[in-house]
């Protein structure tokens, strides 16, 4: 790992985090801090709160107490819209894309924001990291594969040219070989465009090898954090989540 | 890199154009409009008795801004000297022969005509003439052919595409003048009324409403409410106020848009069959509203001798200012029907051409990924409320449009009018019709408004069954087996396909037998 662009300045911090569904608390006092130019992972189980604490990032759902921070601002009160035109971009759980428009229009609705006479030159950079998406442009994007959308679905993101990229488990249903191709073009991002990358994974193994640091969460609670290389070698973390694996 | 931006720069530069001589126009007409205030529209001038009287002459300045905001809009448009010129000239042809039509007595038809069609021809010529040099600079000042993947072409279509639009608009203009010239005046208003005014009218709320239902993706089954909005206000407006139709006709389509963002702020957080009864609600609320506030509406005894269509300010009667009488024709009530139905032409194209172009543009685009992923486009930073309501407020609208043309055409209006079974027809086109595709959404309210006239006309079946069959009591029936006949063979709708709103070199039609079940 190169340490050259990290820096110790927290991009997004959250303090003391709690947000729920109905009755039911689903995140409880979350800390959990992404420095800039980071990988930072959080892994857990089914219904550990993972894809919870994505959605709370981006006010929905809106979290009950606590603040999250971004860039020097909380933005815990802010409609979902908003956080995006901050310089969030999200890859959404199960990806998302829009199944009856062309990857073209899809990866357009990414820029939808922006300046449209850098469009172009937006375009030419995402096709640059996911060549495969250059050759589908015109095809519907649900008749894509699995790995397809899962590209599309980030560099849509990337359109929106986030400063923080949050990806919430990129690797879901799709087979090895194409998981790490993805990890591969994860970890270009954060080394070579110095992209600040939130990745929240189930597939723990690769998640801790790739990021700079990780976090555990159990029921909604942070249980444990670490570099990745620590972590992955916590007896408890290879008991829990790497058994059986690799 | 840089190559790409200029490719990029050149597609959208023809749209923007449009839009940016759109904006002079509008500009260089409300300067006009204020200038001429104090210098045209007020005029003093002693009377006998050597008084000042002030004269006002509102339609000099609506004719001077007219002219200059046309005028500007043409110059605007193109680039080179040559073709602004006669383009001008096509314009300033075009209005001498209104203006000659408007304020002359004696002028024969044929010259206005003549002044018309040479109008046209300048402003085509004109257009050729621009074409031709942009081709030419095009060759020239562009050394390579940029990466073609970033051409953001956004302005054609397929070839077959084009021509059955152009085929089929080409029949709708020629449509009441063919009628007319084979079964004459008397033959022919139950044609062009029953059918192609009735059917337009259809098409247009068809349009109106497949902005909400086939690209927004929000099911509304109260469309008819703004309908009534606007029929109403024109209704209202134009007995209590004395307002002319072409007054009424925005205020009506701002009223409408006005109640469907009033119906959107609440049910901005719902989708799918909550939204639907919502809806359907706001619908009955409408009615109910009008069928009981007497003192407004005048409930069930509705609102009659709304004021007749004129063609701007010349009323179609056999009086002496009348239409007829200024052009030097007989006196015909055809031409009234003639007249409606081109309004209404116009009307529903104008609809079709708003949706297209914002199909095109990035509120478009959002409205089909809303329809698509709520939450993915949240995610994207698009704000979904405002990408909502402008849904709803742009198809209420079109809907008060069409409302303000009802009432206009029927001279009467009255609650019933405004039922459940309206809104479920226009639903019933659109989903018919292929949601989304403009195309299948014309061609279902044609068969379905037309079919249903069509029975009236089967009276050879009597040979069949005896005199006291009426094929019109089948209706429902036929419409029903219609119905499950498309069920079974067409569940996607008429046109099924969705052409992507963007492409590179040529359309690619998304065929809608992969298109997921039960979203159009």
């Amino acid at each position: 790992m190169t340490a050259q662009s990290i820096s110790s300045e927290a991009m997004l911090d959250l303090r003391g985090v709690e947000s729920c569904y109905g009755n039911i608390v689903a995140l409880k006092k979350v800390d959990l801090t992404v420095n800039r130019g980071e990988i930072v992972t959080l892994i857990g189980a089914n219904g550990a709160g993972k894809s919870t604490l994505m959605m709370t990032i981006f006010g929905t759902p809106r979290a009950r107490k606590g603040q999250i921070i971004y860039e020097g601002r909380d933005i815990a009160g802010l409609p979902a819209h908003e956080v995006a035109r901050l310089g969030i971009a999200q890859s959404p759980e199960g990806r998302r894309i829009f199944a009856r428009m062309s990857v073209y229009e899809n990866l357009l609705m990414g820029a939808a924001l922006g300046d449209p006479s850098s469009t172009a030159g937006d375009l030419e950079r995402v096709f640059a990291i996911f060549p495969r998406l250059k050759e589908r442009l015109t095809q519907r994007g649900g008749t894509l594969s699995g790995g397809e959308q899962q590209m599309l679905a980030i560099a849509r993101a990337l359109m929106t040219r986030p400063r923080l990229l949050l990806l919430d488990e990129p690797s879901l249903g799709l087979a090895p070989l194409v998981v790490k191709q993805i990890f591969d073009v994860i970890r270009d991002l954060n080394r070579r465009d110095g992209l600040t990358v939130f990745l929240v994974e189930q597939n723990a193994y690769h998640a801790l090898r790739l990021a700079h640091r990780g976090y555990v969460i159990v029921n909604g609670r942070i249980t444990m954090s670490g570099t990745g290389a620590e972590l992955l070698a916590r007896p408890e973390i290879r008991a829990a989540y790497l058994e059986g694996g690799h | 890199m840089p190559d790409a931006a200029a490719s990029d720069a050149v597609p959208s530069k023809t749209q923007n154009r449009f839009i940016a001589a759109l904006r002079d126009a509008a500009f260089v007409g409300l300067i006009t409009a204020g200038l001429s205030f104090p210098l045209i529209a007020l005029r003093a001038e002693a009377d006998m008795n050597n008084h000042l009287e002030l004269q006002q002459r509102w339609s000099w300045l609506v004719s001077a801004t007219i002219a200059m905001a046309a005028s500007r809009f043409i110059a605007s448009i193109f680039d080179r000297l040559v073709a602004r010129i006669v383009g001008v000239t096509g314009v300033w042809l075009i209005l001498f022969a209104g203006g000659t039509a408007y304020y002359a007595t004696d002028t024969h038809p044929g010259v206005i005509a003549g002044c018309v069609l040479a109008g046209l021809i300048a402003i085509g010529l004109a257009a050729a003439l621009n074409r031709s040099s942009v081709d030419a600079g095009r060759t020239e000042t562009r050394p390579a052919e940029p990466s073609r993947f970033y051409r953001l072409d956004t302005s054609g279509g397929s070839l077959a595409g084009n021509l059955i639009s152009i085929a089929a608009l080409g029949c709708a203009i020629a449509f009441p003048l063919v009628v007319l010239a084979w079964l004459g005046p008397q033959g022919s208003l139950k044609w062009i009324n029953n059918y192609g005014v009735q059917i337009l009218i259809y098409v247009m709320l068809g349009w109106g409403l497949n902005i909400v239902v086939g690209l927004a993706g929000l099911l509304d089954l109260g469309y008819v409410a703004f309908y009534a909005v606007g029929c109403y206000a024109y209704a209202l407006l134009a007995t209590k106020f004395g307002l002319s139709f072409w007054l009424c006709l925005p205020l009506a389509g701002v009223l409408a848009a006005f109640w469907g963002i009033l119906l959107g702020f609440p049910v901005l957080r719902l989708r799918g069959d909550y939204l639907a009864i919502v809806t359907l609600a706001f619908g009955e609320i409408i009615n109910i509203v009008l069928t009981n506030w007497v003192d407004l509406t005048n409930g069930d005894a509705g609102i009659p001798s709304i004021p007749r269509i004129t063609f701007f300010g010349l009323p179609f009667t056999a009086a002496d200012d009348g239409f007829a009488a200024r052009f030097g024709i007989e006196f015909s009530p055809i031409h009234r029907n003639i007249f409606l139905f081109y309004l209404i032409l116009a009307l529903a194209l104008l609809t079709n051409f708003v949706t297209l172009r914002l199909r095109r543009l990035p509120i478009g685009r959002a409205w089909e990924a809303l329809r698509e992923d709520e939450i993915a486009c949240r995610s994207l930073g698009i704000n979904t409320t405002s990408t909502k309501l402008t849904a709803f407020a742009l198809g209420a609208m079109f809907g008060g449009f069409a409302g303000a043309f009802f009432a206009v055409r029927q001279g009467f209006v009255n609650p019933n009018s405004f039922t459940f079974s309206e809104s479920a027809s226009i639903l019933a086109m659109v989903v018919l019709g292929g949601m989304g595709s403009q195309i299948g959404v014309a061609l279902a309210a044609a068969v379905m408004i037309g079919g249903t006239e069509l029975l009236r006309e089967l009276d050879f079946l009597k040979v069949l069954f005896g005199a006291a069959f009426d094929p019109s009591q089948y209706r429902m029936l036929i419409f029903g087996f219609g119905m499950v006949a498309m069920m079974i063979w067409k569940p996607r709708g008429l046109v099924s396909t969705r052409s992507p709103s963007i492409f590179l070199k040529q359309r690619k039609a998304i065929a809608g037998a992969l298109v997921k079940e039960g979203h159009g």
